[in-house]
């Protein structure tokens, strides 16, 4: 038997009390590819930053191709063999694919010898890996796909035998994507060994030999991929963990207090990140959003809480929200009706230096009944701040201490009690449990129940499955910008929605987003010719 | 306006274009890798300063040069720690370097010399000779040729020479080299180069010395060259002329070359009034002929001049990330 391409042993990594990787331990056979599967966060990046030279393991030994081998930088790791292809790509845009290739693997002091050589390397390499990419081609006039090749390329250049790819299809279009996997099943065929990084189910079945399964920093399972299947693998991805369920009535909804139909959203960077989603909420049910983070639920919230502008049309009890405009802000959503309970409550929902009696009138601060002639009111807010905290239990009930003071689920009931007070119509809430201890959890829920009985719209996000089970009173999947199936909780489970959450599907409907995303995509090359 | 005269004033041009040519070319070289460095003006002020305290002194200028490249080297050794080890503001850092010359220049000056702030004059060893160049006597009388040689090319100081050297050796570094490639490569995705092995912050400073040598050289041309002694704010604005040319050179050492010549031509016909008046009939303020670079300065920064694309990565420090 040969001596495995990488083998780790008890790699352990903290980020001062974060423990991002705990006890890892790993083998990978050459001439294979094997899949790291799990969810954001779940530690796959930095077990991989730790092989290519970024971060020191606080333990641990790293053997590559049978021999013990210290990677303290990234030089370290390119002498071993090993390359890596970043989610974001490391190239320089301005610069030609040869320039990129031979940027620190220059032969000598001068350029031409070097670009000469890549030159003709190069062209060996489209050959036998069917890489092609144009030489001269400026990198930004390339597409994604064409890219990522060129840092594909980048690691042959420097004769890595080890290939690492970090969630490569998450900026690729499925036809691209094909592309790739085609390639890399060419490179497997030619001896080389590859770890593909990627929380996507479908990519780990259809390309892997072995697959690592990854949760909470821990290696939960390695299998291998014949051997088992995506249903197995998203209850290792999940997790089966006892359900907290909830006591709570069935739901008895009235009018639809929520319509969004065809809804887009594009981020800073220019990125089309919900693409057309309709949903509905109506009066006295709570509409759970589940899915992996990052697939489009935060721009749904922000563009629902006004901080944040997109494109389609969103109805509040029937009548037309203003997404781009003048009233396209916090203060008109919260004038309509909307409370938001925002996901990052640390920066969204607190100031973290004021106190927690100004923290419970943030956003509705310009209330005539704060105000006392020209000045604020601020004795009554104390009075009424000290009473809600009672109410929602906040410990210690100190109306004057600063928000940084207070636990992550004494900061939550602070903003929910703030949110819940003013009685909305809709309330939106994200993550209402990230970082709040048990006892907190059952008090918020509770909460959040207690709100859909008096008849209120909800629209709970949250990437853990338990919660979306336990409380929603209709389930909707998030994947890629897209919804891609709506279930009742009682006719579901984690299994089911784990695979929907990866992008899986049976639904013929859902499964035609590739076509959807491409009339979209010719949508905004129109807007953006106009 | 004749041929003689019209040489004499491109002669005033490229004298005065020297300096900010220098300083433009260190500025390339800063912001290439990613750097920005408006305290040009200041290490030009110091250098000046330096080169003509120790040329006077010493009695020699290349013992003058050496301090001038000296003290610059120095200052952008506080540059680059602030702003690539301490990952600083590189604005603040390169202001709090021309304050610190400004005032540091003077009363050290003071306290040296006792005349009010400014070194004694320079004589002889002391100061840049202008060269003439071989068979410039001789040509002289060739018609066209002969007086091109001998007024425009001939007789300017070594400095002026390296100056103008220093364009296609720039260009051949920056677009031939791997040196070169590296250092843009640092200036446009810093994460390319780290993640390629090579340390972003050698490069960083290696940039930032040469930097600092080329402000020297320009401080001390200044000084020991263009003037003959230092006097209080000698730079008087060129360094960040110098970095309006930089924008409008976009970046590029040949252009670089043309936009300093230009800046030099407006400083050159400040001191000759008579000219403008010959040619367009109208006489000229004074004041508006000196106001002229600067005016340009501001079209040229406020993006009247086409669109330059700085260095993507200009002006952010480089922190590791994943």
């Amino acid at each position: 038997m040969t001596a495995p391409a990488i083998e780790l042993k008890g790699i352990s990594k903290a980020f001062g009390p974060v423990q991002a990787n705990k006890d890892i331990s790993i083998s990978v056979q050459p001439g294979t590819i094997h899949g790291i599967i799990g969810e954001n966060g779940a530690g796959k990046s930095t077990l991989m930053s730790i092989l290519y030279g970024f971060y020191k393991a606080d333990k641990g030994e790293i053997f590559i191709k049978g021999d013990k081998t210290q990677i303290p930088d990234s030089q370290a790791a390119i002498a071993a063999g090993i390359g890596m292809v970043f989610q974001h790509f490391k190239l320089v845009e301005n610069f030609t694919v040869l320039e990129n290739i031979i940027l620190g693997a220059e032969e000598g002091r001068l350029l031409r010898p070097s670009l000469a050589k890549a030159r003709r390397t190069l062209s060996h390499l489209a050959e036998e890996y069917e890489l092609n990419v144009d030489p001269d081609a400026l990198i930004e006039n390339l597409s994604v796909g064409h890219q990522q090749r060129v840092e594909i390329l980048k690691a042959l250049y420097r004769q890595a035998d080890i290939l690492i790819l970090d969630e490569p299809t998450g900026v690729l279009t499925p036809a691209e994507a094909d592309q790739l996997f085609r390639i890399l099943d060419r490179l497997r065929e030619e001896g080389k060994t590859i770890v593909l990084i990627t929380h996507k189910l479908r990519e780990i079945m259809e390309i892997t030999d072995t697959v690592s399964v990854m949760r909470r920093g821990e290696m939960t399972a390695t299998v291998k991929t014949s051997e088992t299947s995506p249903e197995h693998l998203a209850e290792l991805m999940v997790g089966r963990k006892v359900l907290l369920r909830v006591d709570k009535k069935s739901a008895s909804p009235g009018d639809v207090v929520l319509e969004v139909e065809g809804l887009r959203v594009i981020d800073d960077k220019g990125v089309l990140r919900v693409k057309g989603i309709d949903l509905t909420v109506r009066a006295g049910e709570i509409l759970g959003i589940a899915g992996v983070a990052g697939n489009g639920q935060s721009e749904l919230l922000e563009v629902l809480g006004g901080f944040a502008d997109g494109k389609g049309n969103i109805r509040i009890n029937g009548e037309e929200l203003d997404l781009t405009g003048k009233y396209s802000d916090g203060q008109s959503r919260r004038a309509r009706g909307i409370a938001h309970v925002p996901e990052d409550r640390q920066r969204e929902g607190l100031i973290m230096e004021y106190t927690a009696w100004e923290n419970t009138i943030f956003g509705y601060h310009l209330d005539p009944t704060y105000q006392k002639g020209i000045l604020m009111d601020n004795v009554g807010i104390q009075a009424e701040a000290q009473a809600k905290m009672e109410r929602f239990d906040v410990r210690p009930p100190h109306p004057k201490l600063a928000a940084k003071n207070f636990s992550g689920g004494n900061q939550q009931k602070i903003v929910l009690a703030r949110e819940i007070e003013r009685n909305p119509d809709l309330l939106l809430i994200g993550q209402p449990t990230r970082g709040v201890d048990i006892g907190a959890i059952e008090f918020i829920h509770q909460q959040i129940i207690s709100l859909r009985d008096q008849g209120k719209a909800i629209l709970l996000v949250s990437v853990e499955l338990e919660e979306i089970l336990s409380l929603s009173d209709r389930i909707a999947v998030m994947f890629d910008g897209h919804i891609m199936g709506e279930r009742m909780p009682d006719q579901t489970d984690e299994k089911e929605l784990g695979l929907l959450m990866a992008g899986v599907t049976q639904e013929p409907a859902a499964a035609d987003y590739k076509v959807v995303d491409q009339q979209f995509a010719l949508q905004d090359q129109e807007l953006g010719g106009a | 306006m004749d041929f003689l005269t019209l040489l004499q004033l491109l002669d005033t041009t490229v004298r005065l274009a020297t300096p900010l040519l220098l300083a433009c070319l260190a500025g390339l070289y800063s912001e290439r890798a990613g750097i920005f460095d408006i305290g040009l003006e200041g290490k030009m002020l110091a250098a000046a300063f330096f080169s003509a305290a120790f040329a006077y002194s010493t009695g020699s200028v290349w013992l003058g040069l050496l301090a001038g490249i000296g003290v610059s080297l120095v200052l952008s050794g506080i540059h680059g720690l602030a702003s690539i080890t301490f990952r600083g503001n590189q604005l603040i850092s390169g202001l709090a370097i021309t304050m610190l010359a400004g005032g540091m220049t003077v009363l050290i000056a003071q306290d040296w010399f006792k005349q009010g702030g400014r070194t004694p004059q320079l004589e002889g060893a002391a100061r840049f000779e202008p060269i003439t160049l071989p068979f410039a006597e001789t040509l002289r009388e060739v018609p066209f040729i002969g007086p091109l040689y001998y007024e425009l090319i001939s007789g300017h100081p070594i400095l002026v020479y390296i100056a103008f050297a220093l364009v296609p050796l720039t260009w051949w570094i920056l677009f031939r080299t791997r040196f070169g490639l590296r250092l843009r490569a640092v200036g446009e995705n810093p994460a390319s180069v780290d993640t390629a092995g090579v340390s972003v912050v050698a490069l960083r400073y290696s940039a930032v010395m040469i930097c600092g040598v080329l402000c020297g050289l320009a401080g001390a041309y200044l000084a020991t060259a263009l003037q003959a002694g230092f006097v209080k704010d000698m730079t008087a604005g060129r360094g960040y002329i110098a970095l309006a040319a930089l924008i409008f050179a976009k970046w590029r050492p040949w252009y670089a070359l043309w936009a300093t010549l230009l800046f030099g031509l407006f400083q050159a016909l400040e001191l000759r009034p008579d000219l403008i008046q010959q040619v367009i009939g109208v006489k000229v303020q004074v004041q508006l002929l000196g106001a002229l670079p600067y005016i340009l300065t501001v079209v040229i920064l406020a993006g009247f001049v086409g669109k330059a694309i700085p260095p993507r990565a200009g002006g952010e420090p480089y922190v590791k990330e994943r």
